[in-house]
């Protein structure tokens, strides 16, 4: 029982570290039908972007709450800029051709960004300073939780929450939903749509800045390819939740990363990748507007 | 005039993309070419021997490369310093593979027919040097590893050899020492089902312990690269061994001491020389701490050869040599006891000579290569204490 407990809770800590990457491919594919394949390179560059500011701030020496805070701001602004720019030079010439070849654009700048980064950082892991220790483990009982854990499940949740409100309840939300809708007659109804786009990339980077420093934080060991296997499988996450559902997103997150723990635990940690894309056929499949996704029907 | 404009856009887009590829392109293969260390190797042939280095200089592993890289550095310094080898200069030509074996075999044949070296040395792990050796074999260039330890590698072919122990003889080293020092009776095994270095341990430890009449109470396995490890240590935590035995390398070593102890796990690890690097205790911290592993040598040795050794490597390169670099240099200056014995410089006589090493008085020990062209060598345990590499004990082959 203990154990199964214990596997719970890591897996609902690696389903939310998830989730934090799953939530910007999801809301960038909802306003734009675009998979942003370089999304969790974006999530690469944040955890390095932590790297570099921290050790420049000297965060390690005087760990809090604080520096953390700081540094995911700076990385998550540094990330907003870096999405800008991908989304300008990359993205935005393409607006008018075909889908495929935005898709294959975004492999593109996914491998650019990744061979870049093995350039600019070198490929060797670097380790991820330590800016923040909670005062010890909680346990309960044999039960153990690392603090830091419970923070990434609150911070994707709140950041969840916040997504679900930015796009429901604000201007800006609404000006998204209608660029989604109908890119064409939302510049009609006078929606700068190039402008909306831009600020969609941007919160989508932002949410993978932070991702990237907090898995800095609690796995510290940080390379240029790391962002390939976690951006997959946020992928699969949101195809699972019904991509361009922020809900689902999360759902479908917590659901793998769940999974993900109960088959090493329990099974055969070989399969571990395996399963995520097994479950992402299975999906395709069988509902494949996922869990949460409403069909929509194009229009001829 | 829209579309005329979008033309233009795209195709400066796509130059931009292919400026961009270039420039990754280029960069790639400065790092790969060649570092020649004397003169221009070409202008120099005739009078120099080139020697060959595949090793992993960036990548996940990257401090095995380094480390070797500057081992075996220190090693050709010396012996040119000293006047080379039958009057002739070293020239070492080193190539990185980044850590994978598809990218040594590429480097190990670039070696052999473009720069047409006369030896290789490398690799450190065992799924390159696996990857390397058929090649080397095929072209009958004599290729000696530093310190891959699995069987299969010298099992290759009469042109492949090794200056370190074997993992038979490594895995029984800490089955001996977690039954005999540690009283380890249940013991769990975690190995990186991607690495053929990590299996064959396992398999050899897990062999030995129960031959000893210890028991392993759960097997567990990762892949390299993973960063998660939580659902295997809590499976393991359920058995209660009284030890872990982790034979992976460092990079995910750190991680696993760390997520051990998040889970309240007080057992210590127990490893192999794939612990062994600097990296080893800054990803691991303070976690690490009382891990025993087996290793090549112990940078305590109070042997004035060895302390010699390190002190003129902490000259040049400012460290004190870990255990690959010590395997570095004694790779280089077995290969180049054996050029010098060997009547001419043909490969088959390098071969030969290379074949007939006997009680080489290496920094890391007495070397004999033996009929399977393996070193018959004994091993030390290490200690992780805060932030240092304790020496514990030797165990004799």
């Amino acid at each position: 029982m203990l154990e199964f407990i214990q596997h719970l809770v890591n897996g609902l800590s690696l389903g939310a570290i998830y989730a934090l990457i799953a939530l910007g491919y999801t809301m960038v594919f909802g306003i734009l039908q675009l998979i942003n394949f370089a999304h969790g390179d974006v999530y690469m560059l944040g955890a390095f972007i932590g790297m570099y500011s921290s050790r420049y701030l000297k965060f390690a020496d005087n760990p809090s709450i604080g520096s953390l805070l700081i540094v995911m701001v700076i990385s998550m602004v540094g990330c907003a800029c870096i999405g800008f720019i991908i989304e300008k030079f990359a993205y935005r010439p393409l607006r008018r051709s075909p889908r495929i070849n935005v898709l294959i654009t975004a492999v593109g700048v996914s491998l650019f960004l990744e061979f870049s980064g093995q350039l600019l950082f070198g490929s060797d892991p670097k380790f991820f300073p330590q800016i923040f220790h909670p005062a010890g483990d909680w346990s309960i009982g044999e039960l153990r939780i690392n603090p830091l854990q419970v923070i990434v499940f609150f911070i994707s949740v709140t950041l969840m929450a916040v997504l679900q409100y930015i796009i429901f309840r604000t201007r800006l939300g609404r000006a998204m939903r209608a660029v989604s809708f109908n890119h064409d007659l939302a510049s009609l109804m006078g929606i700068p749509t190039n402008r909306v786009i831009s600020y969609t990339f941007m919160l989508g980077s932002a949410l993978a800045g932070a991702a990237g420093v907090l898995v800095g934080l609690i796995y510290p060991k940080i390379e240029p390819l790391m962002g390939v296997m976690p951006g997959l499988k946020a992928f699969v996450a949101a195809v699972l939740g019904g991509v361009g559902n922020v809900v689902g997103a999360v759902v479908g997150a917590v659901t793998l990363g769940l999974a993900e723990e109960f088959l090493v635990g329990y099974w055969a940690p070989t399969y571990r990748d395996a399963l995520a894309f097994a479950i992402l056929i299975l999906i395709l499949l069988f509902k494949p507007t996922g869990l949460f996704g409403s069909s929509r029907t194009e229009k001829v | 005039m829209q579309v005329v404009r979008n033309m233009r856009r795209n195709v400066r887009f796509s130059a931009a993309v292919i400026f961009g590829v270039l420039a990754v392109a280029g960069g790639a293969c400065k790092k790969s070419a060649p570092t020649a260390d004397s003169k221009n190797p070409v202008t120099a042939a005739g009078d120099t021997i080139k020697i060959g280095e595949v090793g992993s200089m960036t990548g996940n592993e990257a401090t095995f490369g380094m480390s070797t890289h500057n081992g075996i550095e220190l090693a050709v310094k010396q012996v040119n310093a000293a006047g080379g080898v039958k009057g002739k200069q070293l020239v070492i030509f080193s190539l990185d593979d980044q850590g994978k074996p598809e990218e040594a075999a590429t480097a190990v044949t670039k070696l052999i027919t473009q720069n047409g070296v006369n030896a290789i040395l490398g690799e450190v792990a065992s799924s390159r040097s696996l990857a390397m050796a058929p090649i080397a074999q095929n072209y009958k260039i004599p290729m000696v590893t530093p310190s891959s330890t699995n069987p299969k590698v010298t099992e290759q072919g009469d042109y492949i050899f090794r200056v370190c122990f074997i993992d038979p003889f490594q895995g029984t080293v800490m089955a001996k020492f977690a039954h005999d020092a540690l009283h380890a009776k249940r013991v769990a095994v975690l190995r990186d089902v991607k690495n053929d270095y990590s299996i064959g341990l396992a398999n050899y430890f897990s062999e030995t312990f129960k031959k000893m009449g210890g028991e392993i109470v759960v097997d567990q396995s990762y892949s390299g690269g993973d960063i998660d490890f939580k659902a295997q240590l809590t499976s393991i935590r359920t058995k209660n061994p009284d030890a872990i035995f982790v034979p992976g390398y460092y990079t995910e070593v750190g991680l696993i001491g760390r997520q051990a102890k998040e889970l309240g796990i007080a057992a210590p690890l127990l490893g192999g020389d794939g612990w062994d690097s600097p990296k080893l205790k800054e990803i691991g911290g303070d976690a690490i701490n009382g891990s025993y592993f087996s290793n090549h040598y112990s940078s305590e040795n109070k042997d004035p050869q060895v302390q010699d050794f390190i002190a003129k490597f902490k000259a040049t390169y400012g460290v004190i040599p870990d255990g690959l670099a010590a395997m570095g240099y004694d790779a280089a200056m077995v290969l180049v006891d054996a050029m010098k014995r060997a009547p001419t410089l043909v490969s088959a006589d390098v071969r030969t000579a290379l074949a007939n090493t006997k009680d080489y008085p290496g920094v890391t020990g007495k070397i004999t290569i033996d009929q399977n062209r393996n070193a018959v060598k004994s091993a030390v345990v290490l200690k992780v204490a805060s932030g240092e590499f304790k020496y514990q004990t030797t165990i004799n082959p």
